[in-house]
C-alpha cells in the first residue's frame, strides 16, 4: 500500500523535472512536414540541374555556369533553400503549437525558448558558413554541410526536448560527413537526411508521443 | 526501516511541495506564473507552499521589475537541494526495503 505510494511520488516527481525542463510538444507531424517539403525542393534541384539521382558525379562542375528559369545556380539554389527552410520551420511550428494546445500547454516556456536558442546557435553558424562557402565556391560542400550543422543543432536542442532528436541529429552528422567525402552524392544525402530521414522520424514519434 | 522512513522529510509531504521543488532541482530562478502553470495551481495556493519552503530556508526568493511590472522568481538553495536529494534516496531506499520484504515472504 505505501509502496504504490513511493512509487507514485517518484513518479510525479521525476515527470515534474522532466516536464519543466524540456519542451514536449514537438509534433511527428511537424517532422513528416518537414521531410516532405525537403523532398519537393531536392526534386525541384535535380529538375533544375537535369541530373537524375544516383548519377550526378559530373552536375558541380557544369552547374555552376548553367542558367534555367530564368535564375543563376546560385540564386536557385539560395531561394531553394529559403524556400524549404521557411516552409519546413513554419509547419513544424503550427503542427507543435496545435499539439501544445491540444494538451492544455503553452508554446512559449522557458524551456522552449531555450530549446529553440540552443537549437539556433549551430544552425545559424551553418547557415553563415554555407553562404561563405558559396561565395568561395565551394559548392560541392554546401549540401552535406548542412546537414552537419542541422545535425548538431538537433544534438544540442535534444537536452530541451524529447530526447530521441538526438539520434536523429547524429544520423544527420554522419551523412554530411560523408558528404565531406563523396562530394558528388550531396545532394542525394541531402535528400536521404532532410527528406526521408525526417518523414521516418515524423512517423515514429507521431505514434510514440502523439496519439 | 523506521530508521528510513525518519529520514523522508516532512517538509516534503505534500504534492505541492515536491512539485516546487522537482522543477526548482532543474531549472534555476523560474517564476512565480511558471510553476502556478506548470503546477496547475491557484495563486493562494501556491504562494502558501512556497512561503513554507522559504521558511525552511529550501528556497530562495528574487524580486525585481521588469518594466513596471513586478516579476518574483524562485530557486533553490543548497541546503534545499540537499534535503530534497535526501528525500529522494529515503523515498527509493523505502521502495528497495519493501520489495525484498515481498520477496522474502
Amino acid at each position: 500500500m505505501e509502496n504504490k505510494n513511493h512509487l507514485e511520488e517518484l513518479a510525479y516527481i521525476r515527470s515534474m523535472m522532466e516536464q519543466s525542463s524540456r519542451f514536449i510538444s514537438l509534433s511527428g507531424l511537424s517532422g513528416i512536414a518537414a521531410g516532405t517539403v525537403a523532398l519537393l525542393g531536392a526534386a525541384l534541384v535535380f529538375l533544375y540541374t537535369e541530373v537524375m539521382p544516383f548519377s550526378q558525379r559530373k552536375y558541380y562542375f557544369e552547374g555552376v555556369v548553367r542558367e534555367k528559369w530564368g535564375m543563376d545556380y546560385m540564386t536557385f539554389f539560395l531561394l531553394d533553400g529559403i524556400i524549404v527552410l521557411g516552409l519546413a520551420l513554419s509547419l513544424g511550428y503550427y503542427f507543435s503549437k496545435r499539439k501544445a494546445r491540444k494538451a492544455g500547454q503553452k508554446m512559449w516556456t522557458p524551456s522552449s525558448i531555450r530549446l529553440l536558442v540552443n537549437f539556433l546557435i549551430p544552425l545559424v553558424t551553418g547557415g553563415i558558413f554555407c553562404l561563405i562557402l558559396m561565395k568561395k565556391g565551394y559548392f560541392g560542400f554546401v549540401a552535406p554541410a548542412t546537414l552537419i550543422f542541422y545535425g548538431l543543432a538537433l544534438v544540442n536542442g535534444s537536452k530541451y526536448t524529447l530526447e530521441d532528436i538526438k539520434y536523429l541529429g547524429i544520423a544527420e552528422i554522419i551523412l554530411g560527413l560523408l558528404g565531406m567525402w563523396y562530394v558528388g552524392f550531396g545532394l542525394l544525402l541531402w535528400a536521404i537526411g532532410f527528406g526521408i530521414l525526417h518523414i521516418i522520424y515524423g512517423i515514429r514519434m507521431y505514434l510514440k508521443y502523439d496519439r | 526501516m523506521k530508521h528510513i522512513i525518519k529520514s523522508l522529510n516532512k517538509a516534503f509531504d505534500n504534492r505541492v511541495r515536491l512539485g516546487i521543488m522537482s522543477i526548482l532541482m532543474v531549472n534555476d530562478w523560474v517564476d512565480f506564473n511558471t510553476i502556478k502553470e506548470q503546477l496547475g495551481l491557484s495563486d493562494g495556493n501556491l504562494a502558501s507552499h512556497i512561503k513554507a519552503l522559504e521558511k525552511n530556508e529550501y528556497i530562495k526568493i528574487n524580486k525585481e521589475f521588469v518594466g513596471k511590472k513586478p516579476r518574483t522568481t524562485y530557486a533553490a538553495t543548497g541546503v534545499g537541494k540537499l534535503a530534497f536529494e535526501q528525500h529522494l534516496r529515503a523515498l527509493e531506499a523505502l521502495l528497495n526495503q519493501n520489495d525484498k520484504e515481498k520477496d522474502s515472504k
